[in-house]
């Protein structure tokens, strides 16, 4: 995976993030929960990539999954919404359960599980033959919405949300393609929400970024999370501090510690977390 | 020898031996170019005068008249054309989609395989086979059965270039549609299929002017005719049909007019080729 803003190992960075004055002195997410994860255990064939991992996900919170690569967060973020099964052979043991609803419940329709918990990649990727517009309420077409009028509104209620409309709202016929790399993500993050899902999930949302495109998607999903749960996987530390309200360390498909960002990132109780926040590995 | 006379001398070699070798590529490149040259000079030279208005406006004269056309012809591949294309792109492109998107790697190994030797049999054998299967059990030839011929030769030709471009469409978009909670058979429809319809198009022009060209498959199966074809469980006329018959007959006429056709038939293959070009030439910057 390319990482264009590494972590740095820079502690004193952490410990300055500003923290939003309302964020609860708990440690662990209070009710109302968007996901509970119960002993969750996800295998690739007779590969074990999470292993055991039980943690709450608050609603209307940000929650950052942080760890070193390879140690399942993708993995994680993309059991949510069962994206992972899209790679052969794998399997989940465990429970995970979206508003009280068992996502892995045989009468469960993933398509309908996705349609509620959206996900914007860490590559963008619009598709390249449909126009702006067309790039943001492809979702409702393609679920069956013919309204046009309808369309139209949620087009620009969705670039709005996305802090794009004012940028684009004389193109949407462009190509989706012919936008910068950080106009692309936040199109993507539009064409998630033209959807209204529940939950926005975001695997490294803004590692092809440079910093000032990345301050904007920062900006907006600390936004968001008014309205929407977020959860988002990040190697960027200094991220993980300023967007979010929990944090997650993983390491080798287990959860290490979980926790309020603060306590995480200014008095972890495991030594793994400190070492690798620090930056003694990872 | 002194070192330095042996270093001179082995520098002249090597010199001699780069020229030979680009020598000897470049006579080989205007090798592969020079067949395509002479094809369009001799039909231009034999072919340019008879090909006027009335060599696409009208049927073949009766032997000893001069004049008429190829019209029944040229209609008659085209129809023949459209019948395969009927056959030949929906279970080619389908099966590409299979073999890229939903197939077991057993079941691809083996699809592709078979694809494979089905392209390397003679077009003469899917003739031959068509006249069993069709042709004998409704006892006449007919547009019928060339068309199956035709499109039969266009199966694995399109299911192979359709497998090839659907695998370049980055798995990036399948995910994002897929994220949508769009559902599987629509991402592959309207997302995967859509990213790839430049190269899904492409392959299908290439395999019409690949059949657009046989005659071997249509010699027992639409046979040819001499007129006007108005029911298309008869034999049918077809532009490499009536090259052939017209260049192995003993009339000058008749040759010129075979000229005439090789070089009508040679024209819109090129024009085919030139199309892909220009749908093809975007294929680096765009994603497929």
């Amino acid at each position: 995976m390319v990482n264009l803003i590494m972590a740095s190992p820079d502690p004193a960075v952490v410990e300055h993030v500003e923290r939003p004055a309302e964020l609860s002195p708990t440690t662990e997410p209070a009710p109302p929960l968007t996901f509970q994860v119960k002993n969750v255990s996800i295998w690739y064939g007779e590969k074990r990539a999470i292993d055991d991992v039980t943690l709450d996900i608050a609603s209307n919170a940000v929650t950052a999954i942080i760890g070193p690569s390879g140690c399942g967060k993708s993995t994680f973020l993309r059991c949510l919404n069962r994206m992972h099964e899209l790679v052969p052979k794998t399997r989940v043991e465990g429970r995970v359960l979206l508003q009280g609803e068992d996502l892995y419940s045989s009468t469960v329709d993933p398509a309908i599980v996705r349609r509620r918990v959206g996900m914007v990649f860490q590559k963008s990727n619009p598709f390249p033959t449909m126009s702006i517009g067309e790039n943001v309420i492809i979702g409702l077409r393609l679920n069956g919405v013919r309204n046009q009028k309808f369309l139209n509104e949620r087009l620009e209620k969705s670039l709005r949300m996305a802090a794009l409309w004012d940028e684009v709202k004389d193109d949407l016929h462009k190509s989706g393609t012919s936008l910068s790399g950080g106009q692309q993500q936040r199109l993507c993050i539009a064409r998630a929400l033209a959807v209204e899902p529940e939950v926005l999930l975001m695997d490294e949302p803004c590692s092809a970024l440079d910093p000032i495109a990345t301050a904007k998607i920062e900006e907006l999903i600390y936004e968001l999370k008014a309205q929407y749960t977020i959860v988002t996987v990040t190697h960027n530390m200094q991220q993980a501090g300023r967007i979010s309200d929990f944090t997650a360390f993983l390491y080798m498909g287990r959860l290490i510690e979980f926790g309020s960002t603060t306590k995480i990132f200014t008095n972890p109780s495991q030594k793994q977390t400190e070492d690798y926040i620090t930056g003694r590995f990872g | 020898m002194t070192m330095h006379s042996s270093r001179a001398d082995n520098h002249t070699w090597r010199k001699i031996m780069n020229a030979l070798a680009s020598a000897t590529t470049f006579v080989s490149a205007l090798l592969v170019i020079a067949p395509l040259g002479l094809i369009f000079f001799h039909l231009l030279a034999n072919g340019a005068s008879s090909v006027n208005w009335a060599f696409f406006t009208h049927l073949p004269k009766p032997v000893g008249e001069a004049g008429g056309g190829m019209v029944n012809a040229i209609v008659g591949s085209l129809e023949l054309l459209a019948f395969a294309s009927a056959i030949g792109i929906p279970i080619g492109v389908l099966g590409g989609v299979y073999l890229a998107e939903y197939g077991t790697a057993r079941a691809n190994a083996l699809l592709r395989f078979v694809a494979d030797v089905l392209n390397g049999v003679p077009s003469i054998t899917f003739g031959v086979v068509v006249y069993g299967l069709v042709v004998l059990r409704f006892k006449g030839f007919s547009a019928y059965a060339g068309g199956l011929a035709l499109g039969l030769i266009m199966v694995p030709l399109i299911l192979r270039t359709t497998e090839e471009v659907i695998l370049l469409v980055p798995n990036g978009y399948r995910e994002a549609a897929l994220a949508l909670g769009v559902a599987r058979w629509k991402t592959i429809v309207y997302i995967v299929m859509k990213t790839a319809s430049k190269g899904i198009i492409t392959g299908i022009l290439l395999a019409l002017a690949r059949v657009g060209g046989e005659t071997a498959p249509l010699l027992f199966t639409a046979f040819g005719n001499r007129f006007w074809n108005h029911n298309l469980s008869e034999p049918i006329a077809a532009l490499p049909l009536q090259i052939f018959t017209y260049a192995i007959s003993p009339y000058d006429d008749w040759h010129r007019q075979a000229w005439a056709g090789a070089l009508v038939l040679v024209t819109g293959i090129f024009c085919v080729n030139v199309l892909v070009r220009i749908l093809t030439r975007g294929r680096t910057t765009s994603a497929v």
